[in-house]
């Protein structure tokens, strides 16, 4: 209880961020599906903040933790420039296409 | 200076929700992405700048620094090599990436100030961690089965023993908090960390290949929780925000593609089909009528309206190409050609659309199923090209069949139906297809691109 009673402005922008991205989400068509996935896929990689994050909290002598943390930082950007990229190379193919047939 | 940094993160999430709005054109949708990646560096950027101006140790800075860099360097070399047909498998390793990284991080911050920070922020970190390892171990079981590596593996025992980790997965935080397990919090992380590694391979393993729309749109969505989970632990609103965009995305996807297969997520997960009634289905030898090459062009060349019906056997032969070729050389024959795409073709949501767009094919050529199912007896031609239980009618007749309620394309319903297949092998499915036995309906072996070649060569000739 006294969890809920802390965190409940938090409780409160979840509700609304799920709507918000329900709302929004649906109304992708269905030929976008798979740039939707994999931009959805970078943007999950915002935990990469939380690793350089919990990066900045450890001490510089403590090796073990600073390997996990470096592993973490490399896999969270791995997910968002990877996501990102190939999103864009995906979508660029949709665009072209366009062009050469005008 | 904070409110500055708290303003920063703001805009990154409105970059997001942008970014995923746009995405509901195809004019706009690069612009979203571009926006989103903009949100994503405002961010890094930001969290990086606080601790330059904070006193951290040159070592942590110069490993993050190093760290991106590398991920960055090593991403945008993976994502210009990869093939298109290899998308999904991509797709689930760098969801990989990001679980793994959920993991970690719920490792590293059980040792801190876990003991401390009260049974609500435990929990949380828990559920992160959880999310975050299930959704690393699965991802890499997904991509290793989509390249072929890892056969399904679908016997009673896997899914049992499945069932029962998670079981022990939902136990344990129980037993830990009630005081009965005498263990250290991490080393109970570890257990938990452990068991849920496990549970991501037994919770893939079992699934099949045409299911795989279904479990890569899942895991995406675990994802987005461990990410959400990771958010509210630093209280940060981005990483809570961004989690959970990503997982009503996954969630909205998954609950279509069960849709499109008429099967419910329970079904999915455990891999069970509804028991086909084996009278029905079980007919051994179906009379069909084979097709020679130039018979199919002498027909081809009568058509006026033709429609390309692409499935999964597509993309295993790589004939976008070809296929595109087909169809500009009918357009030139002032002959109509649509591509009647079905929401389930091929191994991941939209993943047809894709392979199309790589081989050029404009998006208004491209019809969904609930578009033109009910004119498809207006198509004088239909081509199947590795499709099989997406234009099987039974699942508009046969009560018995295991595929019985399944939205179909009415291919059937066309003038000629050709259906190109390498064997008369059953579909995922596993039942026979009634399509293949009708009057209207010819067969031509073989695989996909070779034929399509072939086609294109004798077409080019009349």
């Amino acid at each position: 209880m006294e969890f809920i009673q802390n965190n409940l402005e938090q409780i409160y922008f979840i509700i609304l961020c799920a709507f918000i991205g329900i709302e929004i989400i649906s109304n992708v068509p269905a030929i976008l599906h798979t740039p939707l996935m994999s931009g959805a896929n970078a943007i999950s990689g915002i935990i990469l903040v939380g690793a350089i994050i919990i990066m900045l909290d450890i001490e510089p002598t403590d090796y073990l933790n600073l390997t996990l943390g470096g592993i973490a930082v490399f896999m969270g950007t791995l997910n968002v420039s990877g996501g990102f990229f190939i999103t864009g190379r995906m979508l660029k193919m949709f665009n072209t296409k366009k062009n050469n047939q005008k | 200076m904070s409110t500055l940094i708290e303003m920063g993160y703001m805009l990154s999430i409105f970059s997001f929700l942008g970014g995923l709005k746009f995405m509901s054109s195809p004019k706009k949708a690069k612009q979203g992405n571009m926006l989103a990646a903009a949100g994503m560096i405002l961010v890094v950027a930001l969290t990086f700048y606080v601790g330059l101006t904070e006193t951290v140790p040159y070592i942590n800075l110069t490993i993050i620094f190093l760290a991106i860099v590398l991920g960055t360097i090593l991403g945008k070399s993976i994502s210009n090599k990869v093939e298109m047909t290899k998308m999904p498998q991509l797709i689930s390793l760098f969801n990989a990436t990001g679980g793994g990284c959920a993991l970690i991080l719920g490792i590293i911050e059980s040792q801190f100030d876990a003991s401390t920070s009260g049974l609500g922020n435990q929990i949380t970190l828990i559920v992160g961690l959880l999310t975050g390892a299930v959704a690393f171990s699965g991802s890499i079981v997904a991509e290793r089965k989509l390249s072929g590596k890892i056969k399904e593996y679908k016997t009673k025992a896997a899914i049992l023993f499945g069932r029962s980790v998670l079981l022990v997965i939902v136990l344990l935080p129980f037993l830990y908090f009630s005081g009965v397990l005498p263990i250290g919090f991490p080393a109970f992380i570890f257990a938990v960390a452990g068991l849920s590694l496990l549970y991501g391979v037994l919770f893939v393993l079992p699934i099949g290949g045409a299911d795989m729309p279904v479990v890569i749109s899942l895991l995406n969505a675990i994802t987005g929780v461990a990410t959400a989970c990771a958010g509210i632990v630093y209280n940060n609103k981005v990483m809570i925000a961004g989690g959970i965009f990503v997982s009503a995305a996954g969630l909205f996807l998954t609950i279509l593609m069960c849709r499109a297969m008429n099967r419910s997520l329970l079904k999915v997960l455990t891999g069970t089909f509804k028991k086909g009634n084996k009278s029905s289905s079980a007919e051994a030898e179906q009379v069909v009528r084979e097709l020679s090459i130039p018979e199919m062009v002498m027909q081809l060349s009568f058509a006026k309206k033709v429609a390309i019906v692409p499935g999964y056997g597509l993309a295993v032969a790589q004939a976008q190409h070809a296929c595109a070729q087909f169809q500009h050389l009918l357009e030139e024959r002032e002959t109509e050609v649509h591509y009647i795409i079905h929401p389930v073709a091929g191994r991941m949501p939209g993943h047809m659309n894709v392979l199309l767009a790589e081989a050029k094919v404009d998006y208004s050529n491209l019809k969904e199923m609930d578009e033109v199912n009910d004119e498809m007896d207006t198509y004088d031609f239909v081509l199947v090209i590795g499709a099989n239980d997406v234009v099987n009618p039974m699942a508009e007749t046969d009560e018995d069949s295991a595929v019985y309620g399944m939205p179909i394309i009415r291919a059937y319903r066309g003038k000629q139906v050709v259906v190109i297949k390498r064997s008369m092998n059953t579909g995922y499915a596993g039942v026979s297809n009634r399509l293949f036995e009708m009057e209207n309906c010819a067969l031509l072996f073989g695989d996909a691109k070779d034929s399509l070649q072939q086609i294109i060569g004798q077409l080019k000739m009349i």
